[in-house]
């Protein structure tokens, strides 16, 4: 009697799964089938939510039109679009030497929040105490006028769209030092720093809630204000890449991100549009 | 009649022979797959570069994982300290001393504790471990510690039920030969059953060892994943494991093909763990038999 339970129970399960998958086969060949416009884009995690959340509101506008968004990395889209695997790479790092072949389009702004633990007094930090605490210089709370205690930096793994720009932006020429501990998503990062009252860590500012403080950076609140102001300056672009002159369908995607309407929709998720313009 | 079904018995047993065979023939593609896309770069930058280079920064041309192998073997050494002695005394007990009320009640509890997600492990480790880690012996608690207390726990079971099979697997003569000598129970355990199922203990914990080197999402979640060698057990480390899954979604090029060096490097560990899990398994069976 116990054996059997999960066994009849397992084969259910089964079968709905079976018959689940083959119910949404038989949907998604049929959409394909209707639609005729479709736009592959891959690329960045920080720019996918974002393009998800385009390709959803372009897609009731446009019914016959299918936009596929898949993550990977700001290089595996680089990569995927100079192989043209697929229509549009996205990154959230600037290209560098040898990706030049791709033609990139700012489809907005975001920026990287310092933040610390709310149980931290701190609430200005200057650019440069940051690179001497990534590099490895500064280790102790006490050099940055709080208690003598160890910081416990956090940065972003290699490859990282977001280490890439905070490298660029905050390191310049210095070297994230090898003590320091590496989290592998923006959520885990807020998860260290929300938990462990000695951490400093840095994330998307979209990203930004109660569970922890940003740091103004020389004295700026990183905040859309200031940002459009061009007075906090740890900020990034996340691009669209397309290789060679795209087809009619890609470019109506893309002239849409780039109207009013698509760019409100990314205003709304906290990010920072047509400021560089 | 008895053709008949001497020929159905041989089809069964061809095909479950081709059954046992697809194991090895997968096997066989994982070590294949892992080997074509690993070794490029030990060719390309050369194996002492990649082994005993200290500087990890594959998108920049360095790609030493030498800090990561010492920090698999930190946390593994630590795992067995904290799970060694625990499931060593957990083997015997339930060997020796446990009742048939008692066995039926933590065999399958141990069996339990292997079936539980190690990203269950991970996040019990996160919530309880490192904040007390931190709190009480400081640093960031994201360190060897927490990644050993955690990982120790996860061998249990695999140490456990391989060393309670060599502990049962001891004749009973030999207890009764001691027990006539006039030792007491203990004196008997620990002066004849133990070394006479010594080389399956021994097994147990490389075996476990094994399980330790290659568990990865618990690590990642509460080893910190820092890039150096560590000086402290309460530094944070990463290991060989951690390196693969954290970077893998971000990789291309060669920084992918060292993933897959890092992953060769893995499988060889492994294979000699395995290798010496085994050589010491079979010595007891020859001796036993």
């Amino acid at each position: 009697m116990n054996n059997r339970k999960p066994k009849i129970l397992g084969t259910f399960t089964l079968i709905i799964m079976i018959v689940c998958s083959s119910f949404l086969g038989a949907c998604s060949q049929k959409e394909a089938k209707g639609k005729k416009h479709t736009v592959t884009i891959a690329g960045s995690t920080s720019v996918m939510p974002f393009t998800e959340k385009l390709a959803e509101h372009f897609m009731v506008d446009h019914p016959d039109f299918v936009v596929n968004v898949q993550g990977g990395g700001s290089s595996a889209g680089i990569q995927a679009c100079l192989l043209r695997t697929v229509d549009i790479g996205m990154s959230s790092r600037e290209l560098k030497e040898g990706e030049t072949a791709l033609a990139d389009t700012v489809i907005c702004f975001d920026g990287i929040a310092i933040i610390v633990n709310p149980g931290n007094p701190l609430r200005n930090i200057t650019l440069s105490q940051v690179k001497s605490i990534y590099s490895g210089q500064v280790k102790n709370w006490k050099d940055l006028g709080w208690i003598d205690r160890q910081i416990d930096a956090v940065t972003r793994e290699e490859g990282s769209g977001t280490r890439g720009a905070f490298e660029e932006l905050v390191m310049k020429k210095e070297e994230i030092s090898p003590a320091i501990m590496v989290q592998d998503s923006n959520g885990s990062v807020k998860e260290v720093v929300a938990t462990d009252p000695y951490a400093i860590g840095y994330i998307s500012l979209g990203m930004v809630d109660e569970k922890i403080i940003a740091l103004k950076v020389d004295g700026i609140t990183p905040n859309l204000e200031n940002i459009r102001e061009k007075r906090y300056t740890i900020v990034r672009p996340f691009l669209f890449l397309t290789l060679g002159q795209p087809r009619p369908t890609v470019f109506t995607f893309i002239g849409y991100v780039l109207s009013e309407e698509g760019q409100e929709i990314l205003r709304k998720e906290g990010l920072i549009t047509k400021v560089y313009e | 009649m008895n053709k008949k079904n001497f020929g159905k018995e041989n089809l069964i047993r061809y095909v479950l022979m081709l059954f046992a065979l697809s194991s090895i023939f997968f096997l066989f593609l994982i070590f294949a797959f892992i080997m074509s896309e690993g070794l490029k770069l030990f060719f390309k930058v050369g194996l002492l570069n990649i082994i005993a280079s200290l500087k990890w920064a594959p998108t920049k041309g360095f790609f030493g994982i030498f800090p990561m192998i010492v920090s698999s073997f930190i946390i593994t050494v630590g795992a067995l300290c904290v799970g060694g002695p625990l499931a060593l005394a957990c083997a015997t007990y339930l060997a020796e001393y446990a009742g048939k009320k008692t066995k039926m009640f933590l065999k399958p509890a141990i069996e339990l504790l292997a079936g539980i997600p190690s990203v269950v492990y991970g996040f019990l480790g996160v919530v309880y471990i490192v904040p007390l880690v931190r709190e009480y012996l400081g640093g960031s608690g994201f360190s060897a510690l927490s990644a050993s207390i955690v990982l120790g726990v996860m061998i249990l079971p695999t140490i456990i039920s391989i060393s309670y099979d060599a502990l049962t697997s001891v004749p009973v003569v030999y207890r009764e030969g001691s027990f006539a000598m006039g030792a007491t129970k203990w004196q008997t355990i620990y002066l004849v059953v133990i070394p006479a199922a010594r080389s399956g203990i021994l097994a147990a914990f490389i075996l476990g060892m094994g399980r330790a080197v290659g568990e990865t999402m618990a690590v990642i979640m509460v080893a910190g994943n820092a890039l150096q060698i560590p000086t402290s057990i309460l530094d944070p480390l990463r290991t060989l494991t951690s390196n693969i899954a954290l970077e893998l979604a971000y990789a291309t090029g060669d920084h992918r093909s060292s993933l897959f060096s890092t992953g060769v490097v893995l499988l060889v560990i492994i294979m000699v763990l395995n290798f010496i899990a085994n050589f010491w398994v079979k010595r007891k069976v020859i001796k036993g038999s």
